[in-house]
């Protein structure tokens, strides 16, 4: 399975919850798929998405999943200890881990190679780190949400794009739906 | 009254509720009076864009947020200002120790002081400096303005305004 299989599979988990989606084809490909005014797409700034979407579920009480890539999480290796020293239990990452850098040409990322991500956020102090394959994702999602307990998914899937339009909806827009679903 | 509990005692009575900090010798003492209110979360963020990114996501959840940093900072988030705080009209007060600054006595600090305001310029960022003391009489004044406005304001506070090292 390749990532927008895993998002075409867990998209009816995602619907009803807010989530903070990565930069570029993990974006699009969420928008294609199944459009929430409840989906934050980030239109820029690479490796960002876990730390914004433990600031928003730090300051309210709704479950918010932050969907990452590899990539973009050793662009930001920062963000694990900071999410394991301030547990928020409404607060999921779900790192789709297919090995490289999607949006920019399937490079490989280290995380392909030696550096196991789930090692690196147990390490870090992250408490319930769960490691699984993309047929299984849906099912490992939805537990966690159910544990109410933060938790770190790392999904290993297969490295492969499909053709997805740009999202063209200003930031603004995106932002102001997003805000109103968080106070819905 | 110390100027650490001044400015803290703004962000409160402006409703700021989520502090990110990297730290700064200079900043130590805001550091600490950030983390000892109830009325605040502080989380410190181990690199400034992280923090901001926070901030973002507290913005959105119905925070008030805040970030305080040293003016090194600003060559690390200028992507992040742009493509996020800028990008979707966020606000951002920015509490920034301004390093390189007179009385500074690490000569490395200036390199990166010469381009802070030319950056901060570029960036179409409102930017206030706190050189003496009473300059922070207006800081209620600029969260006020940066929460009306929904930008990123930089407030640079230099060495003398700390009162030395």
């Amino acid at each position: 399975m390749i990532r927008s299989e895993v998002l075409r599979e867990i998209a009816p988990i995602l619907r009803d919850r807010l989530v903070v989606c990565n930069i570029g084809l993990p974006s699009q490909e969420l928008h294609l798929i199944d459009d929430q005014p409840s989906n934050f797409y980030m239109l820029g700034t690479m490796g960002l998405s876990s730390s914004i979407g433990l600031g928003v579920a730090l300051a309210q009480d709704k479950t918010v999943i932050s969907i990452d890539g590899d990539g973009s999480v050793l662009t930001n290796f920062g963000t694990l200890p900071t999410i394991a020293n301030n547990v928020a239990d409404n607060f999921i990452l779900l790192i789709i881990d297919n090995g490289s850098y999607g949006s920019t040409g399937d490079q490989p990322t280290y995380a392909g190679m030696k550096t196991s991500l789930a090692a690196v956020a147990k390490a870090c102090g992250c408490e319930n780190v769960v490691e699984c394959q993309a047929k299984d994702t849906a099912e490992v999602l939805q537990a966690a949400v159910d544990s109410k307990k933060m938790t770190i998914i790392v999904c290993k899937c297969e490295s492969g794009n499909i053709k997805v339009p740009v999202i063209t909806k200003d930031p603004v827009v995106i932002r102001d739906r997003f805000m109103t679903a968080v106070q819905s | 009254m110390s100027i650490s509990t001044k400015i803290v005692d703004d962000f409160v009575a402006n409703g700021v509720d989520f502090v990110t900090t990297v730290p700064c010798k200079q900043l130590a003492g805001v550091i600490e009076e950030v983390e000892s209110r109830d009325a605040i979360y502080h989380i410190p963020a181990n690199k400034e864009d992280e923090g901001m990114g926070l901030c973002a996501g507290a913005f959105m959840g119905g925070s008030r947020p805040a970030i305080i940093m040293q003016n090194t900072a600003i060559g690390v988030t200028v992507n992040t200002l742009v493509t996020l705080t800028q990008f979707y009209r966020m606000p951002l007060p920015m509490l920034i120790s301004y390093r390189g600054e007179l009385k500074e006595p690490v000569a490395c600090q200036v390199e990166m002081a010469v381009h802070t305001k030319a950056l901060l310029n570029q960036l179409n960022i409102p930017t206030y400096h706190f050189h003496k003391q009473e300059d922070a009489n207006e800081l209620d004044a600029i969260l006020k303005y940066t929460f009306m406005c929904n930008k990123p304001v930089a407030i640079l506070t230099d060495a003398t305004f700390w009162g030395g090292y």
